[in-house]
C-alpha cells in the first residue's frame, strides 16, 4: 500500500524531468510548440478544477485566457512592464473575472450555465474589438519576441506551479467539498459545504490558471488580437479536457498533448494533405469519445488499478449522476 | 404555510406588450416598420436552426454543436446541385431530401456509437468534433473561397402605406415558419410524432409498448438536419450573408440564443426567442447609436442572461422543482 501512495509523486517526479530534459533533443521551433503543449496543459487543468472537479461545465475558459492576456499584452505594451511580471496581475484579474462569471452557476446548473459560459468565450473577442483604443482591435498588439528554449521553460513552470497547486488544493478539504457539490448539490449542503462560496471560489481559481495560460499564450505567438481568443480556442480546451478525461490531473497532459500536437503532427506528415487535417482531427475525436467516453484516463486507471479493489471512487465520470 | 404568487401570466403579458409597442411603432415610422420586418427575417432564420437544436435536445439533453455546419454543407449541396444547372426549387427539394438522409446517417455513424456507451458530455464532445470535421471537409470539397448562391425570388420591394418590404425578408419568414409548422403538424397529429414524443419524454416506456426508441431518434437528426437546411438556404439567399465554409457559425449562436431564451426543450419558445432577438438585434442596432456591429452578438447574450436571471428555465421551459 506504501508503494501505491508513492506511485503519484514519483510519476510526477519522472514526468518533471522527462518534461525538463525534452529540450535539449528539440530545435527552437520545437520548442515553442512544447511551450504551446505547457499552455493547454495549463488551461485544461484549470477547466478541470471548475468542470471536472467542481462539476460546472464552461465551455468559456478561452475569455479567461482572454483576461490574462489582454492584462499582459496592454502592460508591456503601453505601460512598459516587463512580461513575466505581469503573471500576478493576470491572475489576480482572471479570478475576478472566474468569481463574476461564477455568479450565475449559482442560479443556473448544467446546460444553461455551460451555454452562459460559451456566450461569454464569444462575448469578450466581439468585446475586445469594440475598444480598439483599449486593446489594439483587430490589428493587434506585438509583444517581445523571446527564444524557444525561454518559452518553453517559462510555459512548464506556470505549467507544475499549477499543477502542485491544483494537486494540493484539491487532495485536502476544499477538493473534497469541490467533489462533493459535483456528485450531489443536495448531500453537499447537508454536510455543511457552502454553494455559493465553493462554486464561486471554483471558478475564479480555475479562471485564474487559465488566465495565466492566456497570458503565457499571448508570449508564445508574442502577438494578441481578439481572434487569438476565438470560439476555437474554448472548444479545444474542452475536447482537451474530455479526451484527457475530467477529474484527473494524469489526464491533462495527454488532453493537452492531444489537441495541440495531433493537428501539427497531422499537417507535417507525409499522408495526408493539410486541407484533410480538420476533418482526420474531428473524426479522432468523434471515435476517441466511442471507445474511450470517460477519456485517456479512465484507461490509465483501469491500467493501475487492475486486480486491485481500491479503485478511486472520488473520479466518479461527470454526467452519469441524475439521470 | 406560504401562499404561492402565481406569476405564469407576467411571460406572456410581456410578449403581449411587446407585440404591441412593436406595432405602434410600425404605425409611426416607416424606418421602424422596415427594420421590424427584416428583423423578424433574421430571426425565422434562427428560428428554423433553434428548432432545430431543440428537436434533438429535447430527445437526448445534448446540445449539438454542429447543426450549424451540418447546414452549410447541406447549402453547398444545394449550391453545387444550381451550378449543375437544377432550378432553385428543385434543387431545394432535392437538398432537403439529402439532409434528411444525412441527418440519419451521421446519427448512426458518429453519434450513436459515442451515445451507447458514453455519457451527455462525450456525445457533445462527440458534436464538436463532427462540427471540426464537416466544417474541414466543406472546405475540403469546395474550397475556402466565398460562393455566390441564386437568389430564390427576383428582388422586388412592396410598398404599403410608404413602407418599403423587401419580397425576401417576407419569403424568409414565411418559409421558416410554414417548415416550423409542418413539423409541428407532424409531432401533434401522426402516429410517428407520437412515437417521437414518447421516445424523448420517456425512453423506457416508449421502448416497452414497442417504440424502437433510437430509430426515432435517428429520424431527429434527420428532421433536424431538414431544418438546418432550410435556415442554411434562407441564410444563404439573404443579401448579408456570404455562403462561406463558416456562414453558419454566427447564425448558431444567435439560435442557441434563441433556444435558451425560449427555454431548450420548447420548439414554440424557440421561435419566439429566435424572432424576438432578431427583431431586437435589428431595433438596437439601428436606433442605440452605441451598439455598434460588434457589440450585437454581446447585446443578445445580455438579453438571454436577463430572461435566465429572472425565469432560469427560459421562457417556455419545463421546471423542475428541486429543495435543498
Amino acid at each position: 500500500m506504501r508503494a501505491r501512495a508513492l506511485l503519484g509523486p514519483v510519476t510526477a517526479l519522472v514526468a518533471a524531468v522527462v518534461i525538463a530534459l525534452l529540450p535539449l533533443t528539440l530545435s527552437d521551433y520545437h520548442r515553442s510548440t512544447g511551450a504551446l503543449v505547457g499552455v493547454f496543459f495549463t488551461a485544461i487543468l484549470a477547466l478541470d478544477i471548475v468542470t471536472g472537479y467542481t462539476g460546472q461545465i464552461s465551455i468559456g475558459h478561452g475569455a479567461f485566457m482572454a483576461v490574462g492576456g489582454y492584462t499582459t499584452a496592454i502592460l508591456t505594451h503601453d505601460h512598459g512592464w516587463n512580461d513575466l511580471a505581469t503573471l500576478p496581475l493576470a491572475l489576480a484579474f482572471g479570478f475576478v473575472a472566474g468569481v463574476i462569471v461564477g455568479l450565475p452557476a449559482l442560479r443556473f446548473s448544467g446546460v444553461y450555465l455551460a451555454l452562459t459560459t460559451f456566450a461569454v468565450a464569444l462575448a469578450v473577442p466581439q468585446i475586445a474589438k469594440n475598444y480598439p483604443d483599449f486593446t489594439g482591435g483587430t490589428e493587434g498588439l506585438a509583444l517581445p519576441t523571446h527564444s524557444g528554449t525561454w518559452l518553453y521553460y517559462v510555459a512548464w513552470t506556470v505549467a507544475a506551479v499549477a499543477f502542485v497547486f491544483a494537486w494540493l488544493l484539491l487532495r485536502g478539504r476544499t477538493g473534497r467539498a469541490f467533489r462533493a457539490v459535483r456528485d450531489s448539490e443536495i448531500a453537499a449542503v447537508s454536510s455543511g459545504v457552502s454553494l455559493p462560496f465553493h462554486k464561486t471560489v471554483s471558478f475564479g481559481i480555475s479562471a485564474a490558471i487559465a488566465a495565466a495560460a492566456g497570458s503565457v499564450y499571448v508570449l508564445v505567438n508574442n502577438f494578441i488580437n481578439p481572434d487569438v481568443f476565438g470560439l476555437q480556442l474554448s472548444l479545444f480546451i474542452l475536447i482537451g479536457a474530455v479526451v484527457g478525461g475530467l477529474g484527473s490531473l494524469w489526464g491533462v497532459i495527454v488532453g493537452a498533448a492531444f489537441v495541440e500536437l495531433l493537428p501539427i503532427g497531422l499537417t507535417s506528415s507525409s499522408f495526408t494533405s493539410s486541407e484533410l487535417v480538420p476533418v482526420i482531427f474531428g473524426a479522432v475525436v468523434i471515435a476517441v469519445m466511442a471507445l474511450l467516453p470517460l477519456g485517456a484516463a479512465s484507461l490509465l486507471q483501469r491500467l493501475l488499478h487492475f486486480g486491485s479493489q481500491t479503485g478511486e471512487s472520488s473520479d466518479v465520470p461527470l454526467g452519469t449522476e441524475g439521470t | 404555510m406560504s401562499v404561492r404568487v402565481d406569476r405564469s401570466w407576467i411571460v406572456p403579458a410581456l410578449l403581449v406588450a411587446g407585440c404591441i409597442g412593436l406595432v405602434v411603432g410600425s404605425l409611426s415610422s416607416s424606418l421602424f416598420a422596415q427594420q421590424t420586418l427584416s428583423g423578424l427575417a433574421n430571426g425565422g432564420i434562427y428560428a428554423s436552426l433553434a428548432v432545430a437544436l431543440v428537436l434533438i435536445y429535447r430527445a437526448t439533453e445534448v446540445i449539438n454543436f454542429s447543426q450549424g455546419a451540418i447546414a452549410t454543407f447541406t447549402t453547398y449541396i444545394a449550391w453545387q446541385l444550381m451550378d449543375w444547372g437544377l432550378t432553385y426549387w428543385l434543387a431545394f427539394a432535392c437538398t432537403l431530401g439529402i439532409a434528411f438522409a444525412g441527418g440519419i446517417a451521421l446519427e448512426l455513424v458518429a453519434i450513436r456509437p459515442v451515445e451507447r456507451r458514453g455519457n451527455v458530455l462525450s456525445v457533445v464532445i462527440a458534436s464538436i468534433g463532427l462540427l471540426i470535421l464537416v466544417e474541414g471537409a466543406i472546405g475540403y470539397i469546395w474550397g475556402n473561397d466565398i460562393k455566390f448562391m441564386p437568389a430564390p425570388f427576383p428582388a422586388h420591394i412592396y410598398r404599403i402605406g410608404g413602407v418599403a418590404f423587401s419580397r425576401q425578408d417576407i419569403a424568409t419568414i414565411l418559409i421558416a415558419l410554414a417548415s416550423v409548422f409542418v413539423l409541428w403538424l407532424l409531432f401533434q397529429f401522426t402516429k410517428l410524432g407520437l412515437a417521437m414524443r414518447a421516445a424523448a419524454v420517456r425512453p423506457e416506456a416508449a421502448r416497452l409498448v414497442g417504440i424502437r426508441v433510437s430509430w426515432m431518434l435517428s429520424l431527429g437528426w434527420g428532421l433536424a438536419a431538414m431544418l438546418g437546411a432550410v435556415a442554411g438556404m434562407m441564410a444563404a439567399a439573404s443579401p448579408s450573408v456570404l455562403l462561406q465554409p463558416s456562414m453558419m457559425d454566427g447564425i448558431l449562436i444567435y439560435a442557441f440564443a434563441a433556444a435558451v431564451l425560449g427555454g431548450l426543450d420548447s420548439a414554440a419558445g424557440a421561435v419566439v426567442g429566435a424572432l424576438a432577438i432578431g427583431v431586437t438585434l435589428n431595433l438596437l442596432g439601428s436606433y442605440v447609436s452605441w451598439v455598434t456591429p460588434q457589440l450585437l452578438l454581446p447585446a443578445a447574450f445580455v438579453l438571454m442572461l436577463v430572461v435566465l436571471l429572472v425565469k432560469p428555465s427560459g421562457l417556455f421551459g419545463h421546471t423542475t422543482v428541486r429543495k435543498v
